[in-house]
């Protein structure tokens, strides 16, 4: 495939008891982030992107907790380390975090505190993890607000977040995250809170990092245009799972799973070839909650191609369709093979 | 930060203004003036007193002029002169007795505040980061029983214990010895020896709602974006709780000088009757049994006065620690 | 789909749209124990006052001749070991002569064994019948304290249960003027905004910065001496009103604010609804379990107050029966020491205000699960 994964997830699951039941999030993702390259994780809201971004750096929500999986880092700095097993809490996974692992978070006015300058939580990364002073912290947060392009960094550093404009503060968070120079970035839906024209320009300016620095970078998003721009390969995922995975071309170009076809039809697009009076396609329903347990495929109560007796009863796995293309659908005979040997070992009880 | 106060300042003006006209109100509501009362008590006591006296008096205070014209005198003669009236029950001047009582009614607050809020803060951070353990059941339960425990009953409980199981009267804020005695350290520590059992008594009330509140923004805060934010960096989990959600959760701490701040000195006024305490309680409630109208007026307008003053300390000090006020 | 129901339905929150506001709030009341049991208590507290002829043994006023005299309680372990129905020794009292106190002794030969519905002090249900029975009692000749004695001899357990009327009545009828006030006020101010609302806004905050017990004592103790008890009653209420309106005020102003906003509202306007017709039908009724919540939370502080300023003296004072009244008795040390059991009225004072403050938060939080205690 493609070259080094730096870090690679396997049968991941986050989940938690409540008073209603087991809320399973996340259902056994595997995912490769390879070297240097940019993935995008796309899905419906509820669907557990975003929980996936806290899994890898291990902050899941309490009492969310990684249940079982593996997640192995190996950015060459230290040997490989499996994340999912360190104490969250833990100064082993609190050096990784921030230092070899960082995040950008969707709302940067929430996310940023609102009574600390922006300088003063750009420098504490460095003073956390290269225990530099305080001056040392302000020079290096200033060169770091240069970077990211913000006008008059000098005197930014002393500005609150409810000083900036959105695609300011997003761009302080930014030199947030890159302050240690991490290897990895984990960008939850890291412009959808901005304007059209903002979006274009934090897009543009995390390309921009990500080839300058040579970064892993995953991004989360909902919006398929941001993907096509930005990523060499997608995974889509539906209730805590992947269901597809495929360079981004192949992925726009011909999508096997029916869950990322209707993702991909309810996008409108120019010079469509559906006529004008024609409504644009929605999918029917939304993501079940992360309580819900069903058997065989977990989208066949939405799938307008599910076959009865077999969508409902054989639980698929992920199978390699194309070279480099995997989908997690019945309806192609790669996955109904590798499936069915599956499921002869573990049978998934009906659920009434 | 200075057009801030000067701004807070101005919108203390109509403040003063309504708790002015209030006080007059209360010197003004008892039947008949406080002169009528007056030669009454001498009369019932036998002395004569002739018309010409009786006239020159109620000249003096203006008794015959329209409410407003005497409003804006009284008003006039506490902001020009100083002079708060007369307390014919003390036959001393009100400011004297006022300068007397109420330092020690503001310091016994104080000190109540200052108990309640060192004790509250680390409870309250406490029970929020340790949500649903036994230790935050315990706090709950002990601050729903400060809540609902009058202050007075408090003091009634103390009296009774220290008196039946030590031998000891409670009570008062100096020894005997020390009560004439002039200001020195010795007085001081004597001070501070009595002064912890009323500051325990109107600090516990306030200590449960402080809990309660310091609680419920905690977790508010815990639960904010900046926080996984925080997380996210690698901060130590203890750091990364004292930084942020407590650093942000110290505003509404600050701010809720503004109402605790009445109730401490409601609960003085009432717990220093109990306790017999030299402050304003007690001798507020003298003048009220005996229509010492222009004192007890005047310690209801100065009361006020002083609360308003701590509220607006309160709020520079929150716009201090919390830039989004003071710069917008 | 019609402006109603898309008023009911963006009020429930959780979407049900057949349920009322209200009543989703009490299937989430009813998850909260603590709550429920306190809403038992309040229910039987306020059976206790209305039935107190019945179950007081005594007539709050009748001397028994047995002044100071300890809690005595009956028994069901007599001298012969397990005794049915349970006893009640007769005590005999002397004065120590050394000490001038009277001792009182139980004498185990008489007993006296306790009987439901027996007759007593003859007592008026409300002025509409009378009746001597009392739900329990001993015969003539024995008598038991469950709360002690006054220094007249009087039962304090019956007059606890008989100063529950006023106690308890206190703070519905001063939150019901606070409420009247309070939505009056907070709605026109968070309904019309601008300059009323600034006005009302600084009006709550200069009376919520005043120290409320020496204004209320002020205003108490200027009180007419000639008033009636019911005069009094009435002008304690309305006292302690003129600053309790102000939190609900508060509430209903947020309410306001915030519901104006809302897209029913401004459907509603559309569809050419009069001001009046969106308050009370589409305003009011979504905000009523907050209303509900916010009332509960202030009933307590009421009895508080009153208890406060009926203990200094300075606001119901005998014969009105109040549990302040009550505690009055107790404000003396040398009183307290030798009957520490006349401030067991406060005992009632704190499970009453401990009742209504559990059930204020367990229906806010049925009102409002996001609601926080916090300062706005």
């Amino acid at each position: 495939m493609t070259s080094r994964p730096i870090i690679s997830v396997r049968n991941l699951e986050v989940g938690a008891m409540s008073r209603h039941g087991m809320l399973r999030p996340l259902r056994g993702i595997d995912l490769d982030l390879p070297f240097g390259q940019t993935v995008g994780l796309v899905g419906e809201s509820g669907c557990g992107k975003s929980m996936t971004a806290r899994a890898l750096l291990n902050i899941t929500p309490a009492p969310m907790r990684i249940t079982g999986g593996t997640i192995i880092l190996d950015d060459g700095k230290a040997p490989p380390q499996n994340l999912s097993a360190l104490d969250p809490d833990g100064v082993a996974m609190r050096a990784i975090r921030g230092a070899r692992v960082a995040m950008i978070f969707q709302e940067p006015m929430t996310a940023l505190s609102p009574v600390h300058t922006i300088g003063d939580q750009i420098g504490e990364m460095v003073r956390i993890h290269r225990k530099l002073g305080r001056r040392e912290a302000k020079a290096h947060a200033i060169e770091m607000l240069d970077m990211v392009s913000m006008p008059n960094a000098r005197q930014r550093y002393d500005a609150y977040p409810f000083n900036l404009s959105g695609g300011m503060r997003q761009r302080a968070m930014i030199a947030m995250a890159l302050a240690c120079g991490p290897d990895v970035l984990v960008a939850d839906e890291p412009t959808t809170a901005l304007d059209v024209t903002i979006q274009a320009q934090i897009l543009e300016l995390l390309q921009r990092l990500q080839a300058d620095l040579g970064m892993t970078v995953l991004l989360i998003t909902h919006d398929l245009g941001v993907v096509a721009r930005t990523t060499k390969r997608v995974a889509v995922m539906y209730l805590g799972e992947i269901v597809e995975e495929a360079s981004t071309i192949q992925l726009f170009d011909t999508p096997l799973h029916p869950y990322t076809q209707g993702l991909l039809s309810s996008v409108p697009r120019l010079g469509s070839r559906r006529g004008r009076r024609e409504p644009l396609p929605t999918m029917r329903g939304t993501v079940p909650s992360a309580l819900v347990e069903l058997a065989g495929c977990a989208f066949h109560p939405r799938c307008t191609k599910a076959v009865a007796g077999l969508c409902d009863v054989i639980k698929p796995v992920m199978a390699e369709v194309n070279p480099g293309h995997s989908a997690r659908c019945l309806l192609y005979p790669e996955v109904l093979v590798a499936s069915k040997r599956g499921s002869s070992v573990v049978q998934p009880e009906p659920v009434s | 930060m200075w057009r801030f106060i000067l701004r807070r300042l101005m919108w203390m003006i109509p403040t003063l203004v309504i708790i002015s006209i209030i006080s007059f109100i209360i010197i003004q509501l008892p039947p008949g003036d406080y002169l009528a009362s007056y030669i009454a008590r001498l009369e019932s006591r036998g002395s004569n007193v002739d018309q010409a006296t009786i006239d020159s008096l109620r000249m003096r205070y203006g008794l015959d002029d329209p409410l407003i014209v005497q409003y804006f005198k009284w008003l006039g003669n506490i902001l020009l002169h100083g002079n708060f009236g007369y307390s014919f029950e003390w036959r001393l001047p009100v400011s004297q007795l006022i300068l007397e009582r109420l330092p020690m009614t503001f310091m016994v607050a104080t000190a109540s505040l200052l108990f309640a809020w060192s004790v509250a803060l680390p409870i309250g951070i406490f029970s929020a980061v340790k949500q649903y353990s036994l230790a935050d059941y315990f706090f709950t339960v002990l601050g729903f029983l400060g809540l609902g425990i009058p202050n007075f009953m408090l003091a009634l409980v103390f009296l009774y214990v220290s008196n039946r199981y030590f031998g000891l009267s409670v009570g008062g804020l100096f020894s005997p010895a020390y009560l004439n005695a002039p200001w020195g350290i010795h007085k001081i520590l004597d001070l501070l020896s009595h002064l912890w059992i009323p500051v325990i008594i109107i600090g516990t009330a306030g200590t449960a709602g402080l809990i309660r509140i310091t609680r419920a923004n905690v977790l508010d805060e815990l639960r904010k974006p900046y926080v996984e934010t925080a997380r996210s960096k690698g901060l130590h989990p203890m750091l990364l709780i004292l930084k942020y959600p407590v650093r942000i959760a110290l505003n509404p701490f600050i701010s809720s000088i503004g109402f605790i701040l009445p109730g401490m000195i409601s609960g003085e006024v009432i717990v220093s009757i109990v306790l017999n305490l030299p402050t304003t309680g007690p001798l507020l409630y003298s003048a009220l049994l005996s229509q010492d109208t222009y004192l007890a007026g005047a310690f209801v307008l100065m009361l006020a006065v002083l609360t308003v003053i701590g509220v607006l300390i309160s709020d520079i000090l929150l716009a201090w620690l919390d830039p989004r006020i003071r710069l917008s | 789909m019609t402006i109603e129901k898309a008023a009911s339905t963006s009020t429930a929150s959780t979407g049900q749209p057949e349920e009322s506001p209200l009543r989703l709030m009490w299937y989430k009341f009813r998850a909260h124990r603590l709550a429920v049991w306190s809403l038992w208590i309040i229910v039987g507290l306020y059976l206790m006052a209305i039935f107190a002829n019945f179950l007081a043994p005594f007539d709050p006023e009748t001397r028994t001749g047995l002044p100071y005299s300890p809690p005595s309680w009956p028994t069901v372990m007599a001298d012969d070991g397990f005794n049915w129905p349970p006893v009640v020794y007769g005590v005999t009292s002397t004065l120590d002569m050394k000490t001038f106190k009277r001792v009182y002794t139980v004498d185990t030969t008489r007993q006296y064994p306790v009987k439901l519905f027996v007759a007593g002090d003859q007592q008026s249900w409300f002025g509409l019948f009378a009746s001597d029975r009392h739900l329990i009692g001993v015969e003539s000749g024995g008598a038991f304290f469950l709360m002690g004695t006054d220094a007249l001899g009087r039962d304090v357990f019956s007059r606890v249960i008989y100063g529950s009327r006023i106690s308890l009545s206190i703070g519905l009828v001063g939150v019901s003027i606070s409420l009247v006030l309070g939505v009056i006020l907070g709605g026109i101010s968070g309904y019309f905004g601008g300059a009323i609302d600034l006005v009302v806004q600084r009006l709550i905050e200069i009376i919520q910065c005043f120290p409320s017990i020496p204004l209320w004592m002020a205003l108490a103790a200027a009180l007419p001496h000639d008033w009636t008890t019911v005069q009094v009653y009435f002008g304690i209420t309305v006292i302690l009103s003129l600053v309790g309106w102000t939190d609900l005020a508060r509430v209903v102003r947020g309410r306001f604010l915030s519901l104006r906003e809302e897209d029913f509202v401004m459907a509603a306007r559309l569809a050419g609804a009069s001001e009046a017709r969106i308050i009370g039908k589409h305003l009011l009724p979504s905000f009523a379990s907050h209303i509900i919540a916010s009332v509960t939370l202030s009933i307590p502080s009421m009895i508080l107050a009153e208890t406060s300023l009926s203990f200094l003296g300075i606001g119901l004072t005998p014969p009105a029966l109040s549990w302040g009244v009550l505690l009055q008795t107790a404000q003396n040390v040398n009183t307290l020491a030798i009957s520490p059991w006349l401030l067991l009225p406060g005992g009632m004072v704190i499970i009453t205000v401990l009742a209504f403050n559990f059930l204020g938060d367990g229906l806010r939080d049925a009102a409002d699960p996001f609601a926080k205690e916090r300062l706005s």
